[in-house]
């Protein structure tokens, strides 16, 4: 292979730039402009003119360039407004870059939305078939995959009843099945796993994944930090329309959480009660920060606060949350133990003994009440994110099992099975003794 | 391999392959707006039936009995029919062509595919429906017994000019609606007065001589004059002039309607 057709994409110094006001704000109505027209003509005629050339230039994004070569696995992360979505726009060619080139090799798929197109009219099947035309399919095609399509949806029996009477998960399921046929050789996907129930959104997750093994190139946007870690290999971080970081996507995702983190402290603050807290930082039993532990380790929370005013007894609470939800917490209300009062900056820590996480990623909130209990100071929120890194298979969770395992309940305490024959196995999450792999014998 | 080159501010070379490419999308979109115009409806498809039937009705009422306008010998039904036979055409199409981009903005802002497909396509539906009322203007020949003269041979030209304003002028509202909601209050204006500006209910030979120049500047004199000639046949001689003045605007409309459509196809999704 020469070098350029490795390449899959390649783009080249990409801008997009979008004129803010250039449409006029239509929730004005008509009605609005005719009434103030007649009350004062003269500053309506001024205000309009102003209104029409007053015009914004805001890049969406701007000088971006990035290769990417067949085959690769590429997350796409950032905030909201990061670019993001403009990118794969522009990418997908649904609008044009104002500045730079791209090129493309192979047959690209675009997937920014599931069910683009679909009628709420017209019957499943119906929809199938209209939905592969315009994703690109040829009517051959559908008709050879239609079966495919149908069995990867599970909604076989509802296949002759109008979209509209379906559940949202269903609709879902039937658009997400389409798509996941087009078979592209580059497939560009937009958090369209947003949606779904865990179980489909697995399903979605594993046939994006078998794409990967089969040689594709994917881009791939989610919010998901899990999917794009386990998907990718490579990640890129859009920041405010530019390129802020590319390289391996762990690496990427770990400086992406560090870097909310800190935005996040920063509002962390109550001028009512002049309390701020400045930063929450994660450590491990040597005292080294981190945030990436091994289920088995301790975890510290260290919160950094600035109290402008003497607080008495504050209550802190902080619980840790996987994303099947909260896994355990700290608070003080419950265990009644709190300082007696807070003045000047100071530290407040807590050890969270022997984690009992398996690998997930996870975060910490943190919320502070006042000595009344009714009165919050600092909302209950996120501020800190850590990842239990670890492979599952050396858990025991081989094959179908560590797919479960990522989505399952993320806490598991130690436990001792007593079997009929009377022997006994002690199961616990520890690194040093990995015993799950005792049920092999 | 296929390389795609996209370029700022260049009309991309590879566009008239790629709508090649989705041909099979202008059948499915055509199919999709059948589909679903008769869905939960009773009478279903009839309706693409009862509706011209009903207009002929009332517009042979007001203009054949009650404004007694001379039928040369012909039967003032069929008459009107050969009319509103493109007459309809020409105005769903324009109106369905005209919201076609606005009704499907969710598809055009998500996915990527030539737009020329969409809007082509809601012509190619109204084009389904004068092929259905067409046949109901042979049932009405048959029951006058009437038989064409011999220039209705001329009439696949005369259908393709109407196609051809259709597009034309379904492109260019189209495409400006996009940006200016406003044509969706003057589409209506259009065709609500364009039924009385263009000799549906009644001949243009009526036209005052003088005026019959002036009056064929309206793209749908010709080709309604010239359905009702190659149909009908007629006393009056047939007003050529009328014809070709209607060929070259169609010929214009066309060609200047898909240049403007491409060129503001690109922002479509940034300004829908």
């Amino acid at each position: 292979m020469s070098e350029t057709t490795e390449v899959a994409i390649s783009i080249e110094n990409v801008g997009k730039r979008y004129t803010i006001g250039h449409q006029r704000s239509s929730d004005d109505g008509m009605r609005h402009a005719i009434e103030s027209a007649l009350r004062a003509p003269r500053s309506w005629l001024r205000a309009r003119h102003q209104k029409n050339t007053k015009k914004v230039d805001f890049w969406a994004l701007r000088n971006v360039s990035a290769q990417i070569k067949h085959g690769e696995i590429v997350g796409i992360i950032g905030r909201n407004g990061a670019g993001k979505s403009t990118l794969l726009k522009v990418l997908s060619r649904i609008t044009i870059p104002t500045e730079g080139r791209m090129r493309i090799n192979g047959r690209i798929a675009s997937l920014l939305e599931v069910g683009t197109g679909f009628h709420p009219e017209l019957t499943g099947r119906e929809n199938v078939f209209l939905n592969g035309a315009i994703l690109g399919m040829s009517r051959a095609e559908i008709v050879r995959k239609f079966d495919e399509i149908v069995e990867f949806s599970e909604i076989e029996e509802f296949l002759d009843t109008p979209v509209k009477r379906y559940s949202s998960g269903m609709y879902v399921r039937l658009a997400f099945s389409v798509a996941a046929h087009l078979d592209p050789e580059i497939l560009i996907v937009d958090e369209v796993l947003a949606v779904g129930d865990s179980s489909f959104q697995k399903k979605c997750l594993a046939k994006i994944a078998s794409y990967a093994q089969a040689g594709r190139t994917v881009l791939f946007v989610s919010h998901n930090p899990d999917a794009v870690r386990t998907l990718c290999q490579r990640g890129i971080w859009l920041k405010n329309g530019h390129l802020y970081r590319d390289g391996k996507a762990d690496e990427i995702i770990e400086d992406y959480f560090n870097d909310i983190a800190i935005e996040k402290c920063q509002s962390l603050s109550n001028t009512e009660y002049g309390l701020s807290i400045q930063k929450v930082l994660l450590r491990d039993e040597r005292g080294q920060e981190s945030s990436r532990f091994f289920p088995g380790d301790d975890l510290v929370v260290e919160v950094h606060y600035d109290a402008q005013k003497r607080i008495e007894n504050p209550i802190f609470a902080l619980g840790v949350v996987g994303k099947n939800g909260s896994c355990f917490a700290s608070n003080m209300l419950l265990d009644g133990h709190r300082p007696r009062f807070l003045e000047g900056t100071g530290t407040l820590t807590c050890t969270f003994k022997s984690v009992p996480l398996l690998p997930q990623d996870y975060s910490v909130k943190l919320g502070v009440k006042a000595e009344t209990v009714s009165d919050t100071i600092v909302a209950y929120q996120e501020v800190a994110y850590f990842t239990i890194a670890g492979d599952l298979a050396e858990y025991g969770y081989k094959g179908a099992f560590e797919t479960h395992a990522r989505y399952s309940t993320a806490v598991v305490v130690p436990y001792e099975w007593r079997l009929p024959d009377g022997s006994t196995v002690a199961v616990s999450l520890n690194r040093q003794a990995p015993v799950l792999s005792g049920w092999e014998r | 391999m296929t390389e795609v080159l996209i370029e700022a501010d260049r009309i991309e070379r590879q566009y008239w392959r790629d709508l090649w490419r989705f041909r099979e999308l202008f059948f499915f979109l055509v199919w999709r707006d059948l589909l679903v115009r008769y869905k939960q409806t009773v009478v279903g498809v009839s309706w693409s039936l009862i509706r011209p039937f009903l207009t002929m009705v009332v517009l042979t009422v007001v203009f054949g009995k009650l404004g007694k306008m001379p039928a040369d010998g012909l039967p003032y039904p069929l008459l009107v029919f050969c009319g509103m036979l493109p007459w309809q055409f020409f105005s769903t199409a324009i109106t369905e062509s005209g919201n076609s981009l606005v009704s499907n903005a969710n598809m055009i802002s998500k996915v990527y595919f030539p737009r020329l497909v969409i809007t082509v396509s809601s012509v190619m539906t109204s084009f389904v429906d004068f092929l259905i009322s067409a046949i109901f203007l042979v049932a009405l020949m048959m029951w006058y017994r009437f038989i064409p003269p011999i220039q209705v041979l001329w009439l696949p030209f005369l259908v393709m000019l109407a196609l051809g304003a259709s597009l034309g002028v379904g492109l260019w509202i189209a495409a400006l609606m996009v940006e200016y909601r406003d044509f969706r209050f003057i589409v209506p204006f259009i065709v609500q007065f364009g039924l009385y500006l263009s000799p549906v209910g009644f001949q243009s030979s009526l036209v005052p001589q003088q005026f019959r120049l002036l009056y064929s500047l309206n793209p749908m004199v010709g080709i309604i004059d010239g359905f009702r000639w190659s149909l009908l046949g007629g006393r009056a001689p047939f007003y050529w002039q009328g014809l070709v003045i209607s060929v070259i605007e169609v010929a214009s409309l066309t060609v200047s309607g898909i240049w403007y459509f491409r060129r503001t196809e690109r922002t479509f999704a940034d300004v829908i």
